[in-house]
């Protein structure tokens, strides 16, 4: 069983040291929430696992294998969602999803993934036509579309109704059900299951 | 290759659905050189010998103006890392990008250098040089123009920088794109500089997406 891990991880921002000493490990169907106040260095941590920055301190393992030897490896089996959508306002809600789906090489998904979020009669309307928690919704079922290893979500709730937030609780479980993991950024109480919390504020620089 | 035509689609198509953008390196391009022979004053002969060098310039600095667009929206609404972490090199996402840059702005000007040429009173005998150096030549201001962009990417005053950084790579571009039709006026065969034209060319074609490529992965930080 492969497990993905972080080893003594630090992060700078400018010249300001935002945690040290972090580890975790996250292994298959599991399910890690970043807790901390705002600049404890939820989004940096996320950004670190996904590869987008490089870590001031530590390393980060999959399986042993240092993630940096290969990136586009590391890449292809992660999907991320940062604090931006990355909604084309000029697209359709199902153009916008399935320009990233035939990146990934995945098209089939993408009715299934507007339906998971309550999209499916949204999904030729203009995205610059929806609202804050239905934008949202669509950077949400970009992850849900297709299959991958680990889940990155930056404040994956942030503007959902209750409704919104259980899909993406939905999606999670379902993500876990199939083996895989995921790390979520949140300050907000998420009713996964089985789930570590791993509390930023406790590895402040 | 499907992954490639995929940006380029999605490119085109967020063009085409805001015209209005495309369509201002086109119509700056047309306004710039209307204002030459105002500003000059009616003399044919003048004015046809000064075209060749016009064209080129306001050819410029009309792609200019749309370069610095290229990345930025996708950086700021973060397409731009999500990109990086897809499956596509980002040297690829930048010759997408540039591809695409060209296709909207490139290739319009081009179709509009007949009417622009009119306007000059220029020479139709230099005319089918003009039309080879510009095919040469374009692209090569769009590759340029990528990495320029790529480098100037979360710089504040970027469309400035972009400017500085862009405009004097650019500078063989214009010298042989302006010499092509000179020759071709004075009744030489534009052969040579139409060469080196293709040669910046490839050399664009290679350096450029690379550096750009570098240069999106370093504004990730």
């Amino acid at each position: 069983m492969s497990v993905f891990t972080g080893r003594g991880l630090g992060c700078e921002r400018g010249d300001r040291a935002v945690f040290s000493g972090l580890d975790f490990a996250l292994g298959a169907g599991e399910a890690l929430v970043l807790r901390g106040g705002n600049g404890a260095g939820k989004t940096s941590l996320l950004r670190l696992m996904a590869g987008l920055a490089a870590p001031a301190a530590g390393r980060l393992l999959w399986d042993g294998v240092d993630i940096a030897e290969d990136p586009a490896r590391h890449a292809a089996r992660l999907r991320f969602v940062g604090h931006r959508d990355a909604v084309k306002p000029a697209l359709t809600a199902a153009e916008n999803l399935r320009f990233w789906a035939r990146l990934q090489g995945a098209g089939g998904g993408v009715p299934a993934a507007l339906a998971r979020f309550g999209l499916d009669r949204l999904a030729d309307t203009p995205a610059r036509f929806l609202s804050a928690g239905q934008r949202r919704r669509l950077a949400l079922a970009r992850v849900a579309a297709g299959t991958s290893e680990l889940w990155l979500l930056d404040e994956p709730t942030v503007a959902l109704d209750p409704e919104g937030v259980a899909a993406v609780l939905g999606a999670v479980e379902a993500h876990r059900a199939g083996g895989g993991r995921c790390a979520i950024a949140t300050n907000v109480p998420l009713a996964l299951a089985g789930a570590r919390a791993l509390d930023l504020d406790a590895h402040a620089a | 290759m499907i992954r490639f035509s995929a940006l380029v689609g999605r490119e085109l198509r967020l063009v085409w659905r805001q015209p209005g953008e495309a369509a201002t390196a086109v119509l700056f391009f047309i306004l710039a050189v209307i204002l030459f022979p105002l500003g000059i004053g009616p003399e044919p002969a003048l004015l046809a010998r000064l075209a060749a060098g016009l064209l080129w310039v306001a050819a410029l600095l009309a792609a200019l103006l749309s370069l610095d667009r290229l990345f930025r929206e996708d950086h700021e609404d973060g397409s731009l890392e999500l990109l990086l972490l897809s499956p596509v090199a980002p040297e690829l996402v930048v010759g997408a990008k540039s591809v695409a840059h060209w296709l909207t702005t490139g290739l319009p000007l081009i179709g509009a250098a007949p009417l622009i040429g009119a306007l000059l009173d220029f020479d139709p005998t230099g005319g089918a040089a003009l039309a080879a150096a510009m095919v040469l030549g374009t692209p090569t201001i769009s590759l340029i123009g990528a990495m320029g962009a790529a480098m100037t990417l979360g710089a504040r005053t970027s469309g400035v920088l972009l400017s500085l950084l862009v405009l004097p790579l650019l500078i063989p571009v214009l010298i042989f794109g302006a010499g092509a039709v000179q020759a071709a006026l004075a009744g030489a065969a534009p052969r040579q500089p139409l060469l080196f034209l293709a040669a910046l060319l490839a050399a664009a074609a290679v350096i450029a997406p690379w550096a750009a490529g570098v240069a999106v992965r370093q504004a990730m930080d």
